[in-house]
């Protein structure tokens, strides 16, 4: 910038100097130099004759001012270097408006007017001009300040989530073990364990000697040094890991094999022209990219695209002798659709005859060492400047390139010539019309490549490393064939996103139909669960399809219960036992033997009227238990009511409401006991309501639950199990948090996990 | 002088419950009395459940009343309105108090339901005495039709009755479960009653009077009588049980032992509440709650959740769905539904119980 500035201010000394048409930015470059060099060189002798002169013309200013604020209006005071220094300040330059405002329209036009000037160069300058760089102002302190604790909690959450794993774990295992990093159990080293114990005798001396030269292990008798090194340098797990990526490399590949040779089977020819095109244009959008980042792909590139050249020169492909390119020659007189056609036609053909001179392989190691500092600068100012014309249709098949400064030197004139000569009658004919094509262009490709890199960095980790990779890589194989896999991955990428674009939209389309059809569906249940419930109410109690065989049940007890009476009651056969001793015959006048007279009395006559008043009683508990019929008939509704009279027969029948029977009594065919059928609430509220969760039925909740769990029903193994406490701590040992290496342990055993 | 109706041991030998004319008295080892309870008036026999720390008792006035000795509440007083209750006995099983009644009934109790759970017809004439075994499987009552008669109580069905000439007044088992039946002045002792028929009593004995009662010791081959005109001790062989079960009831224990014992079985004591006829009842599930609840939640689901669904062979065509074959099918999957699944393999692995 200082420089540009510099310029301006000494526009005067240039033009005087150099009478020679601007060429190129590197020409200024130069002419700066030289400038510089001379002024150096020449400021002692001149050193005296200047002063004058400044003097001179400092005297002249000062007479111009005071002229100038005679007139009332006080000018600013613009101030103006008339001499170059070594050092230039980029500050000093003035921003207001005046005659020291530099514009870059300025700059541009006097590129415009020079026909020297490539059109590359223009172009770039062109899009900078119309790129319009302003700063946004900078967000209020709690925007800032929100974004900024958003941004922290985001990362607070996933350094936190990675721990989400590991604390479910630990809270479903059955038994915790603290300290949680414990050293292995299994042999351990003698050395470890006996410290004092060295080689005695010369035997065990000339042994240990040996095993040791020979790196055999000496103490421990499992594992030698070198398997030990290998077992730390990779665990199994790790090796499964690692394993389980290459596989999976490999299946990919193989399914892209695949999917690739399926392609090629295909018969249809217009398919594969489709393929074709798209292909090419996929592979000229990248192209420019694969420049810079691997010329050597580019390169191989290049080649196919002159084996095309030569092949499309061998041919009459695109020419106009096909039946297809006569007839339209024949329309395009008439036709304006006919002649584009035609007119497309000849430019494919001179499209693929092209000569390409590209000299990327010479340097392209140069090359990579300067991209690094180049970056900085706008592309432009590396840029060929091989002459050639955008804008031109005969060089549209040029491919943007990184040639040089050297290599630019040499072409430089030769070109510059060659094209001045050509482009300028080419130009005259289409330059608005191609320009302004060539912006549109310019500009589609500029979004392209936006895009492109967006979806790279979208593309995530993978693809970023392996662009790392390939900028390391020196060997050129290598980044061939990494670079086909970049594109094969590119392609894919695209695929996939479009796919997904497309998904997307069908997804929400299918969600939509979803939604609907869900909610007919769920009119449909409603229908049916409306028509259902009804039939599947009356059907849910099991007591109500019991009925009529309760009924029957009933029916027969009570038959039995009539038949029993009295004879069935206390039938039990009895046997007499002969009592050896006889009891002796006690006392007249013994109270208890009067007792004994009235009660024997009492029980000859009492046994038929126990029984009875027994069986009364048993009666009077069914009849409490059974259901109670309502008569809901109301006499007189709908007929003459009054004294003798009683509703029809029918009536009394339909308007009788029987609730359903209870279940059978417990003491049913006990004729002479009584069971309470009452429910016992204290019991139920220590009882299970419902069934706990991993229990099916009844029955095997109450076989687990009748098992006891104590020493002394089972094996001291199983009351161990269990009984296991959930936590166990070592005695004496520091339980420390737990540590980050936990949670790589963790992930990697999960990762081993999903690998198998 | 007062008369004494019955006297019972508490948990310890330091205590023991007294009924006597009037209240219940409590007194310690050394005959010093502890409390007299006026709440339980008239108390003609008593019986103690020694793991609900439970002492109930019988009254004349047709009373069954439960005492927590634990802690000296009332629980449960119940009026049985059967008369005057004079006969008595436990189920060591499952803690169910047995009455005999003189209408031939006996009727069985628990603290929680005001009537009695179940009820027997076991004689035509008065029962005079009843007693239950250790495991709680047979019940052996005698009345006043001079009939000995042994129950299943499990199934409240008779097993076998006898006809003792004079019809025993007292009855007593043993741990072993031999069986002495006190018919007047004569002690009989019989032996394995509820499982062949016994034509002959296993041992005789005459003490001098008429028997008022009988009791035989644990762990020892003796048989306590009470009689009109003093006690006799019985001995007996066979009666008690030998091998006794240190954990359970040590006849050798220290006073050490004896104060660990009784923190231990205060700590393990069951709540009154638990007391059933059916001692497992409560690891099963509440039916009838649990059908309300599912019934319930069906109807807000709108399905059952815990349907399981039929196994409906596909159809095959060919004639591979005949009859015949569909069976085959459906015997093929039978099984599974038996299978449990193998979060209860585990447990079916234990030792059942014995």
């Amino acid at each position: 910038m200082a420089r540009v500035s510099r310029k301006n201010g000494n526009k005067k000394k240039l033009k005087g100097r150099c009478s020679v048409p601007l060429v190129g930015l590197g020409d200024q470059q130069l002419l700066y130099e030289e400038e510089e060099d001379s002024m150096d060189r020449g400021e002692e002798d001149i050193i005296s004759s200047e002063e004058d002169e400044a003097e001179h013309e400092r005297k002249r200013q000062k007479l111009l001012e005071g002229i100038s604020t005679l007139g009332g209006k006080r000018k600013r005071a613009q101030g103006e270097r008339s001499e170059a220094a070594v050092h230039m300040s980029e500050f000093s330059v003035n921003t207001d408006g005046g005659p020291g405002k530099v514009k870059l329209s300025d700059l541009i036009g006097i590129f415009e007017k020079n026909p020297a000037v490539p059109a590359k160069s223009r172009q770039q300058l062109n899009n900078l001009r119309r790129v319009k760089k302003s700063i946004n102002s900078p967000l209020s302190k709690e925007e800032t300040e929100k974004i900024q604790r958003d941004m922290a909690f985001q990362k607070a959450a996933s350094e936190v989530s990675r721990w989400d794993s590991i604390i479910t774990q630990n809270q479903r295992a059955k038994q915790l073990l603290f300290p949680l990093s414990q050293e292995p159990a299994g042999p351990r080293p003698v050395e470890r364990l006996v410290a004092g114990w060295n080689v005695q005798t010369p035997l065990e001396q000339e042994i240990f000697a040996l095993l040791s030269a020979n790196k055999q292990p000496s103490t421990d008798p499992i594992l030698t040094p070198a398997e030990e090194a290998s077992v730390r340098a990779m665990s199994l797990e790790e090796a499964k890991i690692r394993r389980a990526e290459l596989q999976k490399a490999r299946a990919l590949q193989s399914y892209y094999e695949a999917k690739a040779r399926r392609d090629r089977k295909i018969k249809s020819k217009k398919y594969h022209k489709v393929q074709t095109k798209a292909k090419r244009k996929e592979f000229l959008k990248h192209f420019e990219q694969m420049v810079k980042t691997d010329p050597a792909a580019a390169l191989q590139e290049l080649n196919k695209m002159e084996l095309a050249r030569m092949q499309e020169r061998m041919s009459l492909k695109h020419q106009n002798s096909s039946k297809w390119a006569k007839s339209k020659a024949i329309m395009a007189k008439y036709n304006e659709e006919a002649r584009k056609a035609m007119q497309q036609q000849l430019e494919m053909n001179r499209q693929l005859t092209q000569k390409l001179v590209t000299p990327l392989n010479d340097d392209y190691e140069q090359d990579e060492g300067d991209t690094g500092e180049t970056d900085l600068l706008p592309h432009f100012v590396n840029d060929a400047v091989d002459g050639r014309d955008a804008s031109n249709p005969w060089m549209k098949g040029k491919l943007t390139e990184e040639p040089t400064q050297k290599q630019l030197n040499d072409t430089m004139t030769e070109a510059a010539q060659v094209v001045s000569t050509v482009a300028a009658e080419e130009e005259e004919l289409e330059a608005e019309e191609t320009e302004e094509e060539a912006l549109l262009r310019e500009f589609d490709s500029n979004r392209k490549l936006h895009q492109a890199q967006e979806s790279d960095i979208a593309g995530g980790v993978f693809l970023e490393e392996m662009t790392e990779d390939r900028a390391a890589a020196e060997d050129s194989e290598v980044s061939d064939c990494l670079s086909e896999f970049t594109i094969i991955s590119r392609g894919r990428e695209k695929s996939f996103k479009d796919t997904e674009e497309f998904n997307c939209a069908d997804f929400t389309d299918g969600s939509a139909q979803l939604e609907e059809r869900l909610v007919r569906i769920r009119t449909v249940e409603d229908l049916e669960l409306l028509h259902h419930d009804p039939s599947a109410e009356p059907g849910h109690p099991p007591t109500a399809k019991d009925p009529p065989s309760e009924e029957k049940h009933m029916g027969k007890s009570k038959k039995k219960k009539k038949g029993i009476e009295l004879k069935e009651v206390l039938t039990k056969e009895t046997n007499v036992i002969k009592v050896p001793l006889t009891p002796t015959a006690t006392d007249s006048d013994d109270p208890e033997s009067k007792l004994d007279q009235r009660e024997l009395i009492k029980e000859a006559f009492a046994g038929d009227d126990v029984i009875s008043s027994f069986l009364k009683d048993k009666r009077r508990h069914e009849d409490e238990g059974k259901p109670k019929v309502i008569d809901l008939t109301l006499p007189g509704w709908g007929e003459w009511g009054g004294m003798g009279l009683k509703p029809p027969k029918r009536k009394r029948k339909q308007f009788r409401v029987k609730s359903a029977p209870r279940p059978p009594r417990k003491d049913q065919h006990l004729p002479s006991v009584i069971i309470s059928e009452k429910r016992n609430t204290s019991l139920t509220l220590h009882q299970v309501h419902s069934l706990p969760f991993p229990f099916e039925d009844h029955g095997q909740f109450e076989s687990c639950i009748r098992s006891p769990l104590g020493r002394t029903w089972n094996t001291e193994r199983t009351v161990k199990n269990v009984t296991k406490p959930r936590v166990v701590t070592q005695l004496g040992a520091i339980i420390s948090p737990m540590a980050e290496e936990e949670l790589l342990k963790n992930n990697n055993r999960a990762v081993a996990r999903e690998g198998s | 002088m007062e008369s004494i109706n019955d006297v019972k041991w508490l948990h310890t030998e330091h205590m023991y419950a007294v009924a006597q004319k009037k209240w219940l008295y409590i007194y310690d080892s050394n005959g010093i009395e502890l409390h007299c309870i006026r709440t339980f008036n008239d108390v003609l026999r008593m019986q103690f459940l020694p793991y609900h720390f439970l002492l109930a008792t019988a009254s004349a006035t047709g009373f069954l009343q439960y005492l927590d000795v634990s802690v000296g509440k009332e629980v449960a007083a119940i009026s049985t309105k059967t008369g005057r209750l004079d006969v008595m006995c436990q189920n060591p099983h499952n803690a169910v108090v047995h009455l005999g009644h003189p209408n031939g009934t006996v009727t069985l109790w628990s603290p929680n339901q005001k009537e009695a759970l179940v009820k027997m017809l076991c004689h035509q004439g008065g029962v005079r005495s009843v007693a239950v075994d250790k495991t709680g499987t047979y019940m052996i009552t005698s009345g006043m039709d001079k009939k000995m008669k042994v129950f299943d109580v499990r199934a409240f069905k008779p097993l076998r009755s006898y006809f003792l000439p004079a019809g025993a007044s007292c009855l007593s088992l043993s741990q072993r479960g031999l069986l002495s039946a006190a018919t007047g002045d004569i002690v009989q002792v019989y032996r394995d009653v509820w499982s062949t028929p016994v034509t002959k009593p296993y041992m005789a004995h005459r003490v001098r009077g008429l028997v008022w009662g009988l009791h035989f010791c644990p762990f020892e081959d003796v048989l306590g009588v009470g009689h009109g005109e003093g006690f006799t001790s019985m001995l007996v062989p066979g009666a008690g049980e030998p091998n006794f079960d240190g954990l359970d009831a040590n006849p050798y224990r220290s006073a050490k032992q004896r104060q660990e014992w009784e923190v231990k079985a205060l700590l393990e004591k069951i709540q009154p509440e638990l007391i059933t006829l059916d001692p497992t009842e409560l690891a099963q599930v509440d039916r009838t709650t649990f059908e309300q609840r599912h019934r319930d939640r069906v109807e807000a689901l709108g399905f059952d959740p815990l349907a399981k669904e039929r196994f409906v062979p596909k159809f095959k065509k060919k004639g591979r769905s005949s009859a015949g074959g569909v069976e085959r099918r459906k015997k093929q999957v039978a099984h599974e539904d038996q299978r449990v699944s193998s979060y209860f393999q585990g447990s079916r692995q234990r030792r059942p119980l014995r």
